[in-house]
């Protein structure tokens, strides 16, 4: 263990392998020692464990309906009490944690890359490409994340993809504006200049050169972007727009429990936190990243 | 290492040292630094990250976190300043020590009027009107060679040269007339023909005050033309201690290195030789 | 109301600022000109794409099919979609939004009825915001690393992870079921409800010009919680804003300039540092206040507030493009507004850039 440390702190690495494992090791001191980002790192984790054993930790079925025990208070069969159709909420939550992270990974595979190209393109060509391309994504930022999430999912129709494109389709200009700004700051660079004058093309220097550099602020942004995925996910949901019932999605489930809140409080509240511990866990865990990877 | 005056040293180090710690490693900036000053004229030498900046700081007790400060004997005018509080040690900045640091476009607060900012500096100190700060910063302005003092009051940082720009932080800083000034690399950022002048502005207000003057640079032959004494610096440990007259007698091969790595008409080199460094120097 | 902004920066101001502001206004208006149009494209075309029959909305299911096509005809919707947004833009321009299909009243006075409610909203969270989160923010970042930047850290992140509905639901359910402490949902309680002539149409303003305390307690009651929660997320924002904007302050060799000075503290950090971060958080604000202008649809939903989030909603959930289109013009000015207020702003605040 002590010769593994003194292999990855030490201050002249033999390859290039070791360098690089050395500065990871690095950022994951720096980030142990943050223990909110700890805690965030402890609820992700336990949100992909719950999601990968969900079978095994649920309780009940989270479709079947048992009517003569809807509205159930909670108890030792139903642990969070059970909804206007008598199905076990805990068992709802645990199975929802997969519609969840279906939606954020989803988003993020999507929108990650394609903003990053369109804020490296737009940052590196410069002139009217620029120009062009970030009038777009003005347009996109000018109009309230929900409102145009909310328009495109009515106009191609409800449900869990249409839900995952809309907000894909919102989500984007936030890197692409991250990477534009980076790309700013590297284009000047010698580097650059060098690989142009070794012949390069513009794509390759954007792919190979340019968008690299922009990768930690990436993720990043999209550690914290996930925790707004989930919400608007679940804004969607809550309007009616989203994961379509019978599945247990989170935002969903908050709605349906609108109508007793104050009666049975619980068939509101418990989805709503798990909501919000997921995307505390996201926001924790991206905040403690950030500290490690951009230098600022 | 004789002062010049009879009178107690002005200030007194003995076994200075920065460190700063992290989680993943301890940095050591300055080791075991020892000196005396007098009223006179101490440069103090080395590359970048010698710990020769943060000598300054550490006087001035402006070390940032997380860094931290020890030293065996930190006495200012006979005074402690390691049993002082932050607080007591913030009322001797300003009044008692001050510092020019090196590029005044950074260091002047750019959204306020380079004669508020020494009015502000007077009035830290002494209670006076805005009105009499006033006259007091257009005196000060005056006494740093600036011509039209009246004009340049309501100048911002980014309205005023570089040159001028320094001249006005050594106004600003010399408003409550300091027994101390610690001057970091105060004509590195200007062009060589302000250069000289700044220094001479310095050079006439430091002897004329009798104030003692640290003077921190990398540049070995400015140094030596401008101050009494030299410390070198190498990884915040003292490699030597000479008389700038003797500077070109210099034993230690690290200031060999440094006076040699000039470009000098008289010598035939084919390439400059490259600064030598060896562990073995840091005791 | 919707401009009040636009006097706001304070006197004092000489002319060598006015003759470069106007440049300004000129460069940033034509850019954000092209957004605005971008803006109306994209709103246009996702409504045509809405499976929702306009025409079926107007007539009715039971329509036949010659009253169908009169309909259709009348509306417009028969041209190509070019020249369809073509006439909708010279109608904005001339100052006709259209009539609503879904009210029937013309969509200009539609959105000048909702915008008020929003208005109070906004504004309300946003003064929250900013009193409470400036302060947080700076504390946060004098005392990094301390209990008092983490606990900032923690109730900011914890804003930026709650979802709105559910917190509203849960804050109705604690201050207005449980304790009493607050009303329900609704601007008004019913039986104060169409007693004021609206004037401004923001009630707090009329009833208290009108001296009828009654009701101006009564919207207030009303209005407390959502414009507490809408502060929160605000706050929430604007203090992490604040710090990382200090924490870049001070760090400033300008601020050590400060220190060797022998200021005190306190000057350092609110005449030096926090005046240096004025001209970005002013940006921020901006931000933050239009986000809510533009109506927050969660929050008018589970509050029954009749505000421009819910209005625009509505309209999009039943293809009332008129009403659409037309919040989407109010968006785009709000938009222009505060961005070209903010811009103006910086550049007072900042001699730089003056």
């Amino acid at each position: 263990m002590t010769a593994l440390r003194a292999y990855l702190l030490t201050d002249d690495a033999q390859s290039r392998m070791q360098s690089r494992l050395g500065q990871a090791y690095r950022r994951w001191l720096v980030l142990r020692g943050n223990p909110l980002a700890m805690v965030g790192l402890f609820i992700v984790i336990t949100l992909l464990l719950v999601a990968a054993f969900a079978p095994l930790v649920a309780t009940h079925d989270p479709i079947e309906q048992n009517l003569a025990h809807r509205l159930q208070p909670m108890s030792a069969e139903y642990w969070l009490g059970t909804d206007a159709l008598g199905r076990d909420i805990f068992s709802r939550i645990v199975y929802g944690s997969r519609v969840t992270l279906f939606i954020v990974l989803a988003v993020v595979v999507t929108v990650g890359p394609v903003g990053l190209l369109i804020g490296a393109t737009a940052g590196y060509f410069g002139g009217w490409v620029d120009t062009l391309l970030m009038r777009i994504t003005d347009v996109f930022l000018a109009f309230p994340r929900l409102i145009l999430a909310l328009a495109l999912v009515s106009a191609l129709g409800s449900g869990l993809e249409n839900a995952i494109l809309a907000i894909a389709l919102t989500a984007w200009p936030p890197y692409a504006r991250v990477a534009r700004a980076e790309t700013m700051v590297v284009r000047k660079s010698d580097y650059i200049a060098a690989a142009r004058m070794q012949g390069a093309s513009a794509f390759r220097i954007i792919l190979g050169h340019v968008t690299p550099m922009c990768v930690p602020s990436a993720i990043v942004r999209s550690a914290l972007d996930m925790a707004g995925i989930i919400l608007t996910a679940a804004g969607l949901g809550f309007l009616g727009l989203g994961a379509q019932p019978p599945l247990p999605e989170w935002g969903a489930m908050v709605a349906t429990g609108r109508e007793q809140v104050f009666d049975q409080w619980w068939v509101a509240a418990f989805p709503g936190l798990a909501i919000c511990i997921c995307a505390l866990g996201f926001n924790l865990l991206g905040d403690g990243l950030r500290d490690v990877l951009d230098a600022r | 290492m004789s002062s010049s005056t009879a009178r107690p040293p002005l200030l007194e180090i003995a076994n200075l040292n920065v460190q700063f710690h992290s989680r993943v490693e301890t940095v050591h900036a300055v080791r075991g630094l020892s000196f005396t000053l007098g009223r006179e004229r101490l440069g103090i030498v080395g590359e970048s990250g010698s710990g020769k900046s943060l000598t300054g700081r550490a006087i001035l007790d402006l070390v940032p976190l997380p860094g931290r400060v020890s030293a065996d004997r930190m006495t200012f005018m006979g005074q402690d300043l390691l049993a002082m509080s932050a607080k007591q040690r913030g009322a001797l900045r300003g009044a008692h020590m001050s510092m020019v640091m090196q590029d005044p476009k950074f260091s002047l607060n750019p959204v306020m009027t380079v004669g508020r900012q020494i009015a502000e500096a007077y009035r830290a100190h002494s209670k006076m009107s805005g009105r009499q700060a006033e006259e007091h910063a257009l005196h000060a302005l005056e006494s740093v060679r600036i011509r039209d003092p009246r004009r340049v009051y309501n100048l911002y940082p980014h309205e005023v040269s570089g040159g001028m720009g320094q001249r006005i932080m050594i106004a600003m800083v010399l408003a409550a007339e300091p027994e101390l000034l610690i001057a970091d690399e105060p004509t590195s950022a200007l062009d060589v023909t302000v250069q000289m002048q700044v220094l001479a502005i310095l050079d006439d207000l430091v002897k004329e005050r009798g104030m003692g003057l640290i003077f921190i640079s990398h540049d070995l032959p400015l140094v030596g033309a401008f101050c009494d004494r030299v410390i070198v610096l190498y990884s915040g440990q003292v490699m030597e201690t000479l008389e700038a007259s003797e500077l070109a007698q210099a034993k230690h091969p690290y200031t060999q290195g440094l006076l040699n790595c000039m470009p000098d008409l008289n010598r035939r080199d084919d390439a400059l030789p490259v600064l030598k460094r060896d562990k073995a120097w840091l005791a | 109301m919707i401009t009040s902004g636009k006097d706001s920066p304070k006197g004092g101001v000489s002319l060598r600022r006015f003759g470069s502001i106007g440049q300004v206004v000129a460069r940033e208006t034509s850019t954000i000109l092209a957004t605005f149009l971008g803006l109306l494209i994209v709103t246009f075309l996702i409504g045509r794409v809405v499976p929702i029959d306009a025409v079926l909305a107007v007539v009715g299911e039971n329509a036949s099919a010659e009253v169908y096509n009169n309909a259709k005809v009348e509306l417009g919707l028969d041209k190509p979609l070019l020249t369809q947004f073509g006439i909708y833009l010279v109608k904005i321009l001339q100052g006709d939004f259209g009539v609503s299909n879904l009210t029937g009243n013309p969509v200009f006075s539609d959105i000048a009825t909702v915008f008020p409610a929003t208005l109070e909203l906004a504004t309300l969270g946003t003064l929250i915001g900013v009193l409470i989160g400036i302060p947080t923010g700076v504390a946060a970042a004098v005392y990094r690393g301390k209990w008092i930047d983490h606990l900032a850290r923690v109730v900011g992140l914890f804003g930026y992870s709650v979802p709105v509905f559910w917190l509203g639901l849960m804050g109705l359910l604690l201050f207005y079921a449980k304790l009493g402490w607050v009303e329900g949902p609704g601007r008004q309680s019913v039986a104060y409800a169409d007693l004021l002539s609206p004037v401004t149409g923001v009630i707090l303003l009329d009833a208290a010009v009108q001296g009828e305390w009654e009701i101006f307690w009564d919207a207030f009651y009303h209005l407390i919680l959502p414009a507490t929660l809408l502060g929160f997320f605000s706050l929430a924002y604007i203090s992490r804003m604040t710090r990382s904007f200090m924490l870049t302050e001070l760090q400033q060799q300008y601020v050590t300039t400060a220190r060797v000075k022998g200021l005190s503290e306190g000057r350092i950090i609110w005449r030096h540092a926090l005046r240096n971060a004025v001209a970005p958080l002013v940006a921020v604000i901006a931000l933050s206040y239009a986000s809510l202008l533009e109506g927050s649809v969660l929050t008018e939903t589970i509050f029954a507030w009749p505000g421009l989030g819910r209005y625009i909603t509505n309209s999009l959930l039943n293809a009332d493009m008129n009403a659409v289109l037309g919040g989407t013009v109010v968006i785009g000015a709000i938009f222009i507004g505060v961005n070209l207020l903010s811009d103006i702003a910086g550049r007072l605040f900042d001699p730089r850039t003056r």
